[in-house]
Formats: C-alpha cells, structure tokens, sequence
C-alpha cells in the first residue's frame, strides 16, 4: 500500500529536528518552546497511531489473504458466527485505555502552551492581519513596521519571550510560524495573542493560513530573530523620524499629491494613511507587497506602475503615473532608511 | 417479469414517445425512480465537481504557475467544495437511502412519496441555483461571477462590504433550498423506517442498513437546521441591516463559525454512516458469514451519532478558546475513535473465518477498511488541539478529510454501486471493467492523497493558488496532480462500465450474490409496488431462513 509511504516521511522529518531538512517551514523542525511542546506531543501521537495502524492493517491484511475462497471451495457456507460479549468488551476495553493516554498528554501540552507565564523581560508586539498584509506595532517600544517582524534571541536561561496580540482589521487571517508556534487566528472583534520564545538567530518563514480573500496566497511572514544588540540597534533605527533632508523633491511631492497618502504613513509628513503599510523605514525591509517581491528599486517601480503584476487583486490601485513620475516617486521611497 | 412494468422504462420498450417517458420521471413519486433520479443527478455533479478538482491540482502543478487567475482559483475550491458536500455525496446517500430502505424493511415505497419528490426536485433546483450564479452573480458591480468566500464561508468575508454582488447570494440560496430538501428527506427516511416495517421486522430485526440511515437522518435534521438559520441571518446582514456577523458593527465572526462547524461535523457522519450502511452489507454477502455482533454495530452507531454533535469545535482550535474549550473538544473528539474503531473490529470479525469472495464490491470494500483505517488515525492527530495548531488549514487537513470523503465514503458508495447495480437495472455489470476501475482509481487516490499529506507537514496552507519556490513543496505538488489523471480515468471506466452494462450486460436475476436481505427476493429490477405480497420475516436475515430451513437465523437471535 503506497499509503505507508506518508508514514516513513512522517518519520524521517522527525528524525532531524534541530535542521529544516525538507523545508524552511518544516514543523518538525521546532527552534521556539511552543514548537518543541506540539513536537514532542506529535512524535507520542504518531507512535501511537503508527502501532494502531501496524497492528490493524496486519489484522485485515493477514485476514483478507487467510480467508479468501479457495479455488477446491465444497461450496458450503462457512460457520456462521453472531458476536461475542467477552471480544467486544476487550476491544472496547482497550480503546478507551489508548484514548485516556492521548487525552492526558494532548491537556499537559495544552496547559503548557496557553497558559505560559509572562517574564518580565519579554517583548510585546500587536500583530494586526489587513488584506493581504502584516502591521506589527510594538507598544512599549514605540516602533511601527509592517510585513517583517523582529524579534530577539531568547536565551533558555534568560527567557525573552515575545508576546503577539493579534488582532485583525477586516476578515479572519491566521498567524503560522511552523518552526516557532501553532497558527492561532486574526479574527476581527475577537483578540487573540500567542507567544513565541526562538531560540536560534535566522530568519523564520511562515504565511497567513486563514483565508482571507483573493490574495491569501501572498500574504507571507517573515521573521527576523535576531541577537539582543542587533534587535535593540534595530529598534532605534525604526524610532528615528523618517527621512528628512530637502522635503520638497519631486518624488514626495508626488507621494503628498496624490491618493499614496490615503493609505500610506511616512512618519515627519503629511502622509498618515492607516490603511497600508507604514512606509517610514521602508528601505529597511528586505521585501515588498508582504513577502512577494524583493525590496529592488525595479521591483518598487513596477509596484507602483502595477500592484496586479505582482499580487492580482492586491487592494493596492495602479496610480496611473507616468515614466517620469515613477522614477522620481521611486527614488523618494529609496531614500525612506 | 412482465409485469414489472412501471418501474423502468425499458421493460416498457422504447417505443413510447420520449416526452411521455421524460413526464413520467418529472413527476414520479416512486422512491425507486426518485432514488435513481438523486443519483444521476449525483453522478452529473461527481463530473462537474471533478472538473473543478483538476483545475485546482493543474494550477498547483509546480510553484508560480498561472494556469488560472487566482480570483477564478478561488471560486474553483468554493465550486468543488460545496458541489461535492452538497451536490454530489448528500444527493447520492439520499438517492441510496431512498431506493433500498422500502426495499430492506418490506414496504412498498417511502412513507411520504410526494413530499420525497418535493424534496428531490428542491436539491436539485439548488444545485441548479448555486451554477446559476455563474451567470447571474455579477449583479450590476461586475463583480465575481462564482462564490469565492470557501465552502465553509467564514464570516466576515461573506459580507457586503468584502463580497460584492450575489455570488455569496447564490451560494446562501443554494444551501438554503438544499437544505429544505435535505430536511424533508430525513424526516421521510425515519418515518418510513419507524413505521413501515414489514410484519415481524421488530427494531432488532432491520437490515444494519436501515438502522444507520436512521441514525443518518436524525443527524441531518439536528445538522442541517443551525446551517439552514445561519443561512437566514447571513441573508438579514446582507440585506437587512443585520449585524450577526457583522464584526465592525459588534457582530462576531466566531458565532458563524460555531454554527458553521455544528452542522459541519455532524454532516461528516451524516456521509459517512451510511458508508458504514454499504460495507455492513456487502461484507457479509461477500464473506458468507452474519454480521459479527449486530446489537454493538447498533450501539455503537448510535453512540457516534450522540457524540458526534458535540465535537464540532475541534475545527476551531486555532481560533483562540479558551485552554478549558480546547480540553473539552479533545475528549469529545478522541471518544468519538472509541465506537469507530468497534465498528472496523467489526467488520474484521465479519470476515474472519469467512470465505471472502473478491468481487468487485468487496474489493472497494476491502480498501475501504485499510482508508478508512488510515483516515481515522489521522484524525486522532488532528484532534489532538496543540498537534491541530500546527496541522490546522495545512494541506495535512486536506489530505485528512479527502481520505475520508474519498478514502472512505466514495470507495463505500463505489461498492455499494456494483453491489446493487443488477438490482436496480436487472442487467450484470462487466466484472473486468469493475476491477479495471477498481485498481486504477485506487492507484490514483494513493498517489494523491497519501502525498498531499507531506505538504502539509511542511508548512503548506491550503486555499493558495500559487506557492513560492524553495518551500520544498514542488515534488509532492507534481505526484498529487498526476494522481488527479489516474482517479479521473478510472471514473470514466465506472461510467463507461454503468452505460456499457445497462444496455449490453446479461440479465442479472432477482438474486446474484446469493444474499440474505429482503431486496434481493423481488424481481430485478423490482416492480412498483417492490413486492406482491408484503413479506414476513423472523430474523434479520429473511433470505438466509428461506434457503436454509434447517438452521435458520432466528433460532439465534
């Protein structure tokens, strides 16, 4: 039976947990505790079901090829047989036993993960899903971004755990870091949060796993760990005031002139749009449109010609600026650090 | 066999006009006819479905494809989901239910044959409604041309303000006549099974089969009437000024959730339980031995059928319950294994110390045990709440619920197909063709199904119409489309296999498999009023006593 197949690759996924053989977003590759707490419970779950499924396929395999009609058959009808009490008993007997294990381990994971104590030392963020977008505001620490999360290394010994409200600003989205937590929603009206403590600097992939509407395929996450200096440095660069220097170039008076500004904030202007991504420190990110392009100069100019190229059905409207416009408006965003 | 006239239409040869055999069908109330009349219906959407299914997979054949646009991917899943829920396998277990439950209990038709016809033509007028919208669902925006909001419709991107013209409309409206369809049949399936019982047939005496459309039709009037009332309210937000769910006027998208997914759980046992109805059937016949332990097959159908409404937030453990919420559905949904896996130990007694017999039916059947296996085990990890947050809306899911929609039901309804294929047409189907279809759609499934698992566990969502490459998804992607082909093709053999055999097939007799229960003592196919005179029976095998005077069942049971 080639179903076996998924169960070795179940497997062999489990065998290298410290490393994303398979995938950058393999889940049995966990590098935050809530990640670890649902592997350890996975790798149970699946020995349990793996000798369920060893031990029934046998059953009805061994039984199928025993009592087969042979070709030397008499022709008469075997021994009829109705039930018996003490078989039933038995194989409702154990079940309950196999079920009763489950049911303990799953509620000990449970616990662990949703009711995780906050250390004083750990980072909130509010995470607020937008089709077909991220916004990630840290209160405490003043910082507005979008579409790329920081987040520090948390050190076993000195947890700083990052703690993620998650909120929504139209339809259902749902947040998911395989390697570093569960996916939890982004329901609009109805708050939720999950934490996450990595435990390796890198780079964390993920993408909304909720669907939320035309572009739910490319609404990715991306997140940054990095060390404490590196998080701390990059925090104040995201607090500085957005570029200053010679306010009236062309470009942003094309960005102030036009509707960029409905939408859009660049901290220092007049631009305070709310609906999409703050674009103060935009050359900081190393993509656009939530994860689908890289953040090039091209790739910023073909954005603003055309939003559709690169996401069909992004909310974002094709300003129907001319070659001129798009240079200069792209070279004001390249100075946005 | 002369007689038999009014059942079918060729017995009264072809001669007669057109437009007078077309009347008699449109306005039948023969549940013989209206069961045929589901599943042709059934089988038409099966075909439109499937169409649907391969368009998703050839988009999804390798990253950044752009087969199709993702608006119009996005109505592809809507269309596929809710044409195969609603459209394709409801109609086809009423359209069973319909033809063999008079048949198996000694009644000579439905207890209300009107309002059965008033209940098939509404599912059908629905299905209609729901393919209409792609013409009619632009509405004066020029907007979407199908619902594209998913088959479960999570508010709130059902509203007007994220859903613009009548393709949301059109899919409320569909489910909504549907509904009212389902709902009459199920109350026509228990009365007829409560009250028509032929002399001697106590409750303890039905065929299995009757016992689990009972418990089936209970479960569709408790499931389908919270749908029918969320329906209702979706169509107040949208044009009345409602705020059920309207989540920037206070309304709560997680109460749509809650009614979604409380008929949605118990829907999934309304499909599969009469699956279970069709294998409790064919095994016996096949293995030439009673059904191992009848009473705790009743129990235990029963037993899933109680709990089966209480587990329905276990699709919602990533929408943020509470750790006491979250608990609770676990246990619910881990009980609920308990009854399912008595019901495969079953059937595995059923056959043991039998002579199998590997017919076409029995051999669905077989793989039906090993899938439905597989798809349970699965679920058992999917119940378990924090494995769900990371297992949750992964192509993990979707693999999940496909084995036991496809795995388990399908192959059951397959079975059930060639098991009373001569019954309904009097005609033998081609047993080559049977297993020709038998082993090339099983190859297919197992190439799709068993591999769209893996993307899952590395993190792949599902409803995206397009993946970034170096996920290290490409691989699993490329052997699930292909898979697609095999399956399709084997679907064509089963229609090639129904056509062929109904017009060219040898004439089957009243009784081919030798069985036991009482649909089997008319004549193929059955005359209108199915039997001459109404029989009596004293076991739950009648057929079994008649053919075996000295060793009746009844002096068992």
């Amino acid at each position: 039976m080639l179903s076996v197949v998924f169960w070795f690759v179940a497997a062999a996924s489990a065998t290298g947990p410290a490393t994303p053989a398979l995938s950058p977003t393999n889940i049995f590759a966990p590098a935050s505790t809530p990640a670890k707490s649902i592997f350890g419970l996975s790798l149970f779950v699946i020995a349990v079901t793996a000798s369920i499924f060893v031990v029934v396929f046998s059953l009805v395999a061994y039984c199928v090829v025993k009592f087969r009609k042979r070709a030397n058959d008499d022709g008469r009808e075997p021994p009829q047989v109705y039930g018996s009490n003490q078989v039933e008993l038995a194989w409702t007997v154990i079940p309950v036993l196999i079920v009763v294990a489950l049911f303990m381990a799953t509620v000990r994971v449970i616990a662990d993960v949703q009711k995780a104590s906050r250390p004083d030392g750990a980072i909130e963020v509010v995470a607020i899903g937008h089709q077909f977008w991220w916004e990630y505001r840290y209160p405490g620490l003043k910082v507005v971004t979008a579409n790329e999360l920081h987040v520090p290394v948390s050190d076993p010994s000195h947890p700083t755990p990052t703690f993620i409200q998650l909120l929504s600003a139209d339809t259902d989205h749902s947040f998911w870091i395989p390697r570093l937590a569960g996916k939890t929603d982004l329901i609009p009206n109805h708050p939720n949060s999950i934490w996450i403590d990595p435990q390796q600097t890198g780079l964390y992939l993920g993408q909304c796993a909720q669907y939320c509407g035309t572009q739910h395929a490319k609404m990715l996450l991306r997140v940054y760990v990095q060390s404490r200096e590196d998080f701390d440095r990059w925090i104040e660069e995201q607090r500085q005031p957005g570029a200053v220097g010679d306010a009236a170039t062309q470009g942003q008076r094309i960005f102030e002139t036009t509707a960029c500004i409905n939408c859009h904030t660049i901290a220092g202007t007049v631009a305070n749009g709310r609906f999409g991504p703050d674009l103060t420190h935009l050359m900081s990110r190393d993509t656009i449109a939530a994860g689908a392009a890289l953040n090039t100069a091209k790739n910023l100019r073909i954005w603003i010609q055309n939003p559709n190229a690169i996401k069909p059905g992004s909310l974002m409207p094709a300003m129907e600026l001319n070659d001129a416009e798009v240079d200069a408006l792209t070279a004001y965003l390249e100075t946005l650090r | 066999m002369a007689t038999d006239s009014i059942a079918w239409p060729r017995s009264e040869g072809l001669s007669r006009p057109f437009v007078d055999q077309l009347h008699e069908w449109v306005t039948t109330v023969d549940h013989k006819r209206l069961g045929i009349l589901y599943v042709v219906y059934a089988l038409i959407f099966l075909v439109v479905g499937g169409i649907e299914a391969t368009i998703i997979r050839i988009q999804l054949i390798r990253p950044h494809n752009d087969f199709v646009s993702p608006q119009v991917f996005n109505r592809m899943f809507t269309m596929h989901g809710t044409t195969m829920i609603f459209f394709v396998v409801m109609p086809l277990v009423f359209g069973f239910a319909n033809y063999l439950v008079p048949l198996m209990i000694g009644a000579r038709d439905m207890a209300f044959p009107r309002l059965n016809a008033f209940s098939f033509w509404l599912t059908a007028f629905g299905g209609l409604l729901l393919y209409f919208s792609l013409v009619g669902a632009n509405g004066l925006y020029g907007a979407g041309n199908a619902p594209d909001v998913g088959w479960f419709a999570y508010a709130p991107l059902t509203s007007r303000t994220f859903s613009v013209g009548h393709s949301t409309d059109f899919w409320t409206l569909a489910l909504l006549v549907s509904g009212f369809g389902s709902i009459g049949t199920a109350i026509n399936i228990m009365t007829t099974i409560l009250c028509m019982r032929c002399p001697g047939m106590s409750l303890g005496k039905m065929p299995l089969l009757a016992w689990l459309n009972l418990v089936m039709a209970g479960l569709v009037i408790l499931a389908v009437s919270p749908l029918t009332a969320a329906q209702v309210m979706l169509v107040i937000d949208r044009y009345l000024g409602g705020h059920f769910f309207d989540t920037q006027a206070g309304g709560s998208a997680v109460i749509w959730m809650h009614f979604f997914w409380v008929f949605g759980h118990p829907e999934v046992y309304v499909l599969v339980i009469p699956a279970f109805a069709f294998i409790s059937e064919i095994v016996p016949v096949f293995s030439r031995k009673a059904m191992f332990g009848y009473p705790i097959m009743v129990a235990a159908t029963v037993a899933i059928g109680f709990v089966s409404m209480s587990v329905w937030a276990h699709h919602m453990f990533t929408v943020g319950m509470s750790a006491n919420a979250n608990t609770f559905f676990v246990f619910s949904t881990m009980a609920i294994a308990v009854p399912t896996g008595i019901k495969i130990f079953n059937w595995l007694a059923t056959m043991w110390g039998g002579k199998i017999l590997f017919k076409t039916p029995m051999l669905f059947a077989i793989a039906f045990l090993f899938q439905f296996l597989i798809a349970g085990l699965t679920g058992i990890m999917l119940g378990s709440a924090p494995f769900n947050w990371q297992l949750s809306n992964s192509y993990f899911v979707v693999a999940h619920f496909h084995y036991v929609i496809v795995g388990a039901i399908l192959f059951a309804i397959f079975g059930a197909f060639y098991y009373w294929f001569p019954k309904v047409s009097g005609k033998m189907y081609s047993e080559t063709l049977g297993r020709w279809h038998f082993w090339v759609f099983l190859i297919g499934f197992h190439l799709t199904f068993d591999f769209m698992h893996v993307p899952g566990l590395l993190g792949m969502p599902r409803r995206i119409y397009t993946y970034e490459p170096g996920r290290g998804w490409d691989t699993w992607n490329l052997i699930v489309t292909i898979g697609v082909f095999f399956q399709a093709a084997g679907v064509l053999v089963f229609v090639y296999n129904l056509l062929w055999s109904y017009f060219r097939g040898d004439a089957a007799g009243s009784d081919p498999w030798d069985a036991w229960t009482l649909e089997w003592s008319t004549s193929s196919p059955p005359p209108a009023y199915n039997f001459s005179t109404i029989p009596t029976v004293r076991s739950r095998r009648p057929l079994w006593d008649l053919k075996h005077p000295e060793d009746p069942d009844w002096k068992y049971e």
